[in-house]
């Protein structure tokens, strides 16, 4: 039916363009993963992806919706930004588990694209976390080329892990995985070793931790490679500067602050930069338009609202890591953020 | 923080104001260099009773009447309202009901007349010496001329024009903008009227008693700018200039216009002359000088008659009551076919259904465009991923997506809790809306319900009042009815023992 209303012109942007937009954004991140994690982040990545995108088509289907939407670009964006956020380690039926959970509870259960609480990826991650918390924190160690037992760059090694879990290597993972920073710190904590002492122990540097080559999720290790996208994002309008600068604003300087009156609790705020799904929470997590709020002001207390409980989380919590929690959070209040942060209306409360 | 800057660098004249949102728009203005031309004489004029906002006209002449150009035809009702005058002489050949462009498709009593081509005209006198005049004349001049905004939203133009020391004017701002796509009646008329446009504007200035005059055009037509500055040298007055604007949709919608020029909002519910400031279309004020200076009323208008798959695109001096068929014949466009007719500019115009309906009053722009170019039509609505593009170009800074929602989910409350009213349906926010959602239909659809809803209360609150008026009334009356007759008793009993006197003396 065609409108008869006006405007009778539009500007060509779409759902999948915009979809299209974040993916091509996230390439850089991708390249990194399957660069420092080999064949296994390939084997994830992929997997994932193609699960959502099949779980996404099942669902429209019974819901007797068109199975031509599963292909709008979201399903498959929602694939690969959760397989970037798990360890290179897990086997495939916990990544399929995962993405069966992001496009069915995190998604459609609600109503499918543009009516979900929780970002897709997240909601399925914390599910992930909460269910297989062993799994979920083991770390490989990045680029472990020709290492024993387990060889990345390997393709048969890597599909035969990744199909029978750490079985078929004969011995145990140990010698291939390391802990993550931010959890180091906190394991270190609890034993009463400070965050300077830690740190200096973990031979913790800030420039791998730029670059990727510290332990953790596949596509959070390096921030380099996720600046370049989000940047991409910020130069193509997809995605505002309120969330990313408000996020990573709030964290720093709460870091900043606590670090100075205590550092040997309290982290250095370059160090929470650096650690952790910060960076990709900030701008390819948080920004997800559909869990989070329209309005400028709104993004504005939404990003503040992400910095305190990620900064919360992490220095006090029992989760060494809290971007995602926070996130997800924060996605619970959105609502209520849009109802209060709403713009003033021209002409209303004007300066006259 | 960010508001002091700019406030800071508006002061230090680093920056224009501006407006908040809008979008860059194709401009497609296929017809900025083709002269004005003269439409020719369709062979039947339809003249609507109602060109105007306000009340409907009552027609002054019978079917088979002579009538001559620029003659009344018709008497305006009420305050707000404009006459309307015969576009051409010749015979009225009927008077009944005739489809006009509207949304409702419904129709309107219109007279048709057939010219004669002889074109004899009747002028009222012209007045050279306007400047020695009373303002509340020249007012009554620009009433009687059947005057209104000419940029489209025909509000009829005398009632603006009115000195007021509670409301003083202090700013005149011609609206040279014209932001829609394809238009150019205003730059065209820019180009060839700029004399009588500065003249016009001298005369409102004269009735408003206005400090200042400023003339607002965008970048996008420097050599309209540079006509208007010579034409502002040539006449030779104070205290006009001329404001060249970056070029932004919707930057020629006057509360925006107003913004951008003066850096201040009209209050909401409020008219611009409430902050001093009073907007006139260009063509308007041409209108005004023609009305004033040769005594002519307003039988026609230019028309950007455009768009792609039109032959002979081009700016067309139009007399009212031409039926768009005709003039897009004249233009090459025979059978439109697949070809989709906009009446107006392509954000905020019509789609014409009927191709009967005449040129008005209203009347732009008259565009054809091939469904293809049209993107509207091949995408069906997907669900809001709430990326807030809309928001961000709103120039009234509603939360278009939330208030959509309430539109549509029928919460009228809501969606007045959200400001529907103040949506001046520019459709930025559908036209940067990734899930091609209709927003402005919506609202359009959710002001309609709400209008009906207040109607209807009006209706019951009128229909309490009566009822309880009448229950008093008779409330009264009961109460009146019982204390005179008490009072009667009560002369009865105070007269009482006389009459009983008399009557015992009577009976005794």
């Amino acid at each position: 039916m065609p409108m008869i209303s006006s405007p009778h012109i539009h500007n060509g942007d779409s759902i999948r363009l915009t979809m299209l937009t974040v993916v091509l954004a996230l390439l850089p991140a991708t390249a990194a993963a399957v660069y420092l994690f080999g064949w296994l982040a390939f084997l994830s990545i992929s997997t994932a992806v193609f699960s959502c995108v099949l779980t996404e088509a099942l669902c429209l289907h019974w819901m007797g919706r068109s199975t031509h939407a599963a292909l709008d670009g979201s399903a498959a964006l929602t694939g690969l930004l959760l397989a970037l956020t798990l360890p290179a380690s897990l086997p495939w039926w916990m990544v399929v588990l995962g993405s069966v959970f992001a496009i069915v509870l995190g998604k459609q259960v609600y109503g499918g694209l543009g009516y979900n609480l929780f970002n897709p990826a997240l909601a399925a991650r914390v599910i992930l976390l909460i269910s297989f918390p062993l799994n979920m924190t083991t770390w490989l160690v990045p680029m472990s080329a020709a290492a024993v037992p387990l060889d990345l760059y390997d393709f048969q090694l890597c599909l035969a892990f990744f199909l029978h879990g750490p079985e078929v290597l004969g011995q145990t993972l140990d010698a291939v995985t390391m802990a993550s920073p931010l959890g180091h710190v906190k394991t270190e904590w609890t034993r009463g070793v400070g965050v300077q002492e830690a740190l200096a122990s973990y031979h913790y540097s800030y420039l791998n931790a730029f670059l990727g080559s510290e332990a953790g999720s596949m596509g959070e290790t390096s921030a380099l490679a996720l600046l370049i996208g989000g940047i991409y994002l910020l130069a193509r309008h997809t995605i505002t500067w309120h969330i990313p600068f408000s996020y990573l604003a709030t964290v720093l300087l709460l870091a900043a602050v606590f670090n100075a009156l205590d550092p040997s609790h309290f982290a250095p705020p370059m160090f929470h930069l650096l650690a952790g799904g910060l960076i990709l929470c900030a701008f390819f997590m948080a920004t997800d338009p559909v869990s989070s709020p329209v309005t400028p002001a709104g993004q504005l207390v939404f990003g503040v609202g992400c910095g305190v409980l990620t900064w919360c989380i992490r220095s006090f919590g029992g989760y060494p890591e809290g971007a995602m929690f926070a996130v997800v959070l924060m996605n619970c209040a959105v609502p209520l953020i849009d109802h209060y942060c709403r713009p003033r209306v021209y002409g209303h409360g004007a300066d006259e | 923080m960010p508001a002091l800057l700019k406030q800071l660098s508006r002061k230090l004249g680093m920056m224009p104001f501006g407006f908040h949102g809008g979008v860059e728009l194709d401009q497609r203005k296929l017809t900025g260099a083709m002269a004005i031309e003269d439409c020719s004489l369709s062979p039947v004029l339809i003249l609507p009773m109602k060109q105007h906002i306000g009340e409907a006209c009552t027609p002054l002449v019978h079917v088979g009447d002579y009538v001559k150009r620029g003659q009344k035809i018709a008497r305006a009702e009420g305050y707000v309202a404009a006459p309307v005058h015969a576009s051409a002489s010749g015979k009225v050949v009927k008077i009944e009901e005739h489809r006009i462009a509207h949304p409702s498709g419904m129709g309107l009593p219109c007279i048709f007349i057939e010219p004669d081509g002889d074109n004899t005209s009747e002028t009222l006198e012209p007045w050279p010496d306007w400047a020695e005049r009373d303002p509340g004349e020249l007012r009554e001049r620009i009433r009687m001329c059947g005057l209104v905004g000419l940029g489209g939203a025909v509000f009829p133009t005398f009632i603006k024009l009115v000195r007021d020391r509670r409301n003083a004017v202090e700013t005149v701002i011609l609206n040279g903008i014209e932001c829609e796509p394809y238009l150019t009646t205003d730059h065209r008329m820019m180009l060839e009227h700029a004399d009588e446009i500065v003249a016009g504007l001298a005369i409102i200035r004269h009735m408003v008693a206005a400090r200042e005059v400023v003339i607002a055009v965008e970048d996008n037509k420097p050599d309209a700018v540079e006509m208007m500055r010579k034409a502002v040298v040539a006449a030779n007055i104070d205290d006009v200039r001329v404001a060249v604007l970056p070029t932004r949709y919707p930057q020629g919608s006057e509360k925006q216009l107003i913004q951008a020029v003066t850096g201040r909002e009209v209050p909401a519910g409020k008219l611009p002359v409430h902050i001093g400031v009073l907007c006139q279309n260009v063509a308007t004020v041409q209108a005004v000088y023609h009305a004033v200076c040769h005594g002519r009323a307003l039988t026609e208008r230019v028309v950007t008659v455009s768009g792609e798959a039109l032959p002979r695109p081009g700016n067309l001096r139009i007399r009212f009551g031409t039926p768009v068929r005709f003039v897009l014949a004249e233009r090459g466009l025979e059978d439109p076919g697949n070809v989709q007719i906009i009446h107006g500019g392509p954000m905020m115009g019509e789609r014409l259904r009927n191709l009967e309906v005449p040129v008005v009053k209203a009347t732009n722009g008259l565009l054809a465009i091939d469904e293809q170019q049209m993107s509207s039509m091949q995408t069906s609505e997907q669900p809001c991923i709430r990326c807030g593009h809309c928001s961000e170009v709103c120039p009234v800074m509603l939360v278009p997506n939330l208030l959509a929602d309430h539109c549509r989910n029928d919460e009228f409350a809501r969606a007045e809790d959200y400001q529907l009213f103040d949506c001046i349906e520019c459709g930025c926010c559908s036209y940067v809306c990734p899930s091609t959602i209709p927003l402005v239909h919506y609202f359009r659809y959710g002001k309609g319900q709400l209008a009906q809803i207040r109607r209807s209360e009006a209706f019951a609150e009128e229909s309490r009042l009566r009822s309880e008026a009448r229950e008093k009334r008779l409330e009264r009356e009961k109460q009146a009815k019982a204390a005179r007759r008490s009072r009667v008793r009560e002369t009865h009993v105070s007269d009482g023992p006389e009459h009983v006197d008399a009557a015992g003396k009577e009976t005794s």
